[in-house]
């Protein structure tokens, strides 16, 4: 009978961790620190540093680009935001292709403006929180030119903590996108399939 | 460009300015403004396709031109002998806006860039640790509590807020050089700055095609580039209540 109270006593304390982990994991998503949301920058941009200066082809770039944004950051909201209302009465299937769009079309074009980074490199400074979460502070320093201000909004609000907005010399990638997306979607008389298909044509 | 530097009453301007700077240095500081306050928008988007046409006929193909006979050098000692021409109107409006600081910098650096630096077309100041704090008339207005007014997008000089148009139109009088250079000199840094325009065109032609010619609305991503972009140098950075959070919507 050793062995049955063994395992008894092995499955509570497994049990157990469970449960506390478990108890853990929420109080974890609530609280973004300061520190979180600095680590994150701090991974992001030394992933954006090792792309921009990796030497490869714009196509296989914009790839890494890509793969880094849907890793670090919160495209669908991102995406969501820069449809505007028209978000609300597109249906789910018709939401999840624009996103997959938008995601392509985002690393396309922010991934031309950070390849002209190319040669130099960002540098995470400082953070300071705001409602939503924390704005990350960074400079990117190129060779000839004076240092500019890249700053990174982060949030824990999807879950996980994701960067939803970046601002380059307070220029926001979300307003910006929200302004690009909403004309082209009106240029289109608001058909979202046409948006779709002309965001995946955009070089 | 025209300069009013021929006209001698003008020398009493700059006093005269100097004086209503003292009395409006009391006055609050300019409102944090968001949003986009575009009353004109019409009129303005007109303005916006004739600047259009201009950078398409003109603009771009003189400023490739500009970028493709003047190798890096060149185009360097045209762009810092542009600056350091200006830099004496820049120091105006450091005392403006009674920041001594910027002053002083300022000053050391036109002393050095004229006489070390040949008249300015070395910009050794720089490369001391002595760079240039750019600033203008607009944001003189600023520190005295003028707020920013309307958009408007002005021919050749593209948009602007009414607050900035008021200063390009001042700064064009206030530059002490207009007043004791003879007017040989005053031509050539007249022409050093619209080289040095298709310099900038050339230099930073990827972000303006990229706006002018590749998004939907170039109108609405130009005035929105703009005004973000100058909220953000004169507030010194960004402003909490300006940011988005699109978890909210």
């Amino acid at each position: 009978m050793p062995n049955k109270s063994n395992l008894k006593r092995r499955d509570l304390i497994i049990g157990g961790a469970v449960l506390a982990s478990l108890a853990m994991l929420p109080r974890q998503a609530v609280a973004l620190t300061k520190t979180q949301a600095v680590a994150l920058i701090d991974k992001l941009v030394g992933d954006l540093n090792k792309i921009i200066n990796s030497g490869k082809p714009e196509a296989a770039l914009f790839k890494d680009f890509e793969a880094l944004f849907n890793k670090y950051g919160d495209v669908p909201i991102i995406a969501r935001s820069a449809l505007g209302v028209a978000w609300r009465t597109t249906p789910p299937s018709q939401q999840k292709r624009y996103v997959k769009a938008f995601s392509g079309y985002m690393a396309r074009k922010w991934g031309k403006r950070f390849r002209e980074f190319e040669g130099g490199k960002i540098v995470v400074k400082d953070a300071r929180k705001t409602k939503r979460g924390y704005l990350v502070n960074s400079t990117a320093i190129l060779k000839g030119q004076a240092p500019f201000a890249v700053d990174w909004q982060v949030s824990d609000k999807s879950g996980k903590d994701l960067m939803f907005d970046l601002l380059i010399e307070g220029i926001s990638l979300l307003v910006t996108e929200r302004t690009e997306i909403t004309a082209m979607l009106d240029a289109r008389k608001g058909n979202v399939d046409t948006l779709i298909r002309d965001l995946n044509k955009i070089k | 460009m025209p300069y009013f530097g021929r006209n001698q009453s003008n020398r009493f301007l700059a006093p005269v300015l100097i004086v209503l700077a003292l009395a409006l240095s009391a006055c609050t500081t300019a409102p944090r403004e968001t949003g986009i306050n575009d009353p004109y928008e019409a009129g303005n988007r007109k303005v916006h396709a004739f600047n259009k046409s201009l950078d398409k006929a003109i603009l771009k193909p003189a400023s490739g031109a500009y970028g493709a006979i003047t190798r890096g050098p060149v185009s360097q000692g045209v762009s810092n002998f542009s600056s350091n021409m200006s830099l004496p109107g820049v120091m105006v409006n450091d005392l403006l806006q009674l920041n001594m600081t910027e002053f002083f910098g300022n000053s050391f650096r036109f002393v050095m860039n004229t006489t070390v630096g040949l008249g300015g077309i070395f910009d050794v100041a720089t490369q001391n640790g002595l760079p240039e704090y750019g600033t203008d008339f607009g944001e003189t207005l600023f520190v005295w509590g003028v707020p920013e007014g309307t958009y408007l997008e002005l021919p050749v000089y593209s948009g602007r807020t009414q607050r900035e148009t008021v200063g390009i139109a001042v700064d064009f009088v206030l530059n002490p050089m207009n007043y004791v250079l003879p007017g040989n000199f005053r031509t050539i840094g007249t022409a050093s700055h619209i080289l040095n325009s298709l310099g900038d065109r050339n230099r930073f032609s990827d972000i303006v095609e990229s706006v002018l010619y590749e998004s939907e609305d170039s109108y609405a991503q130009g005035r929105l580039l703009y005004l973000q972009s100058r909220r953000f140098q004169l507030y010194g950075g960004l402003n909490e209540d300006d940011l988005e959070d699109p978890y909210a919507e």
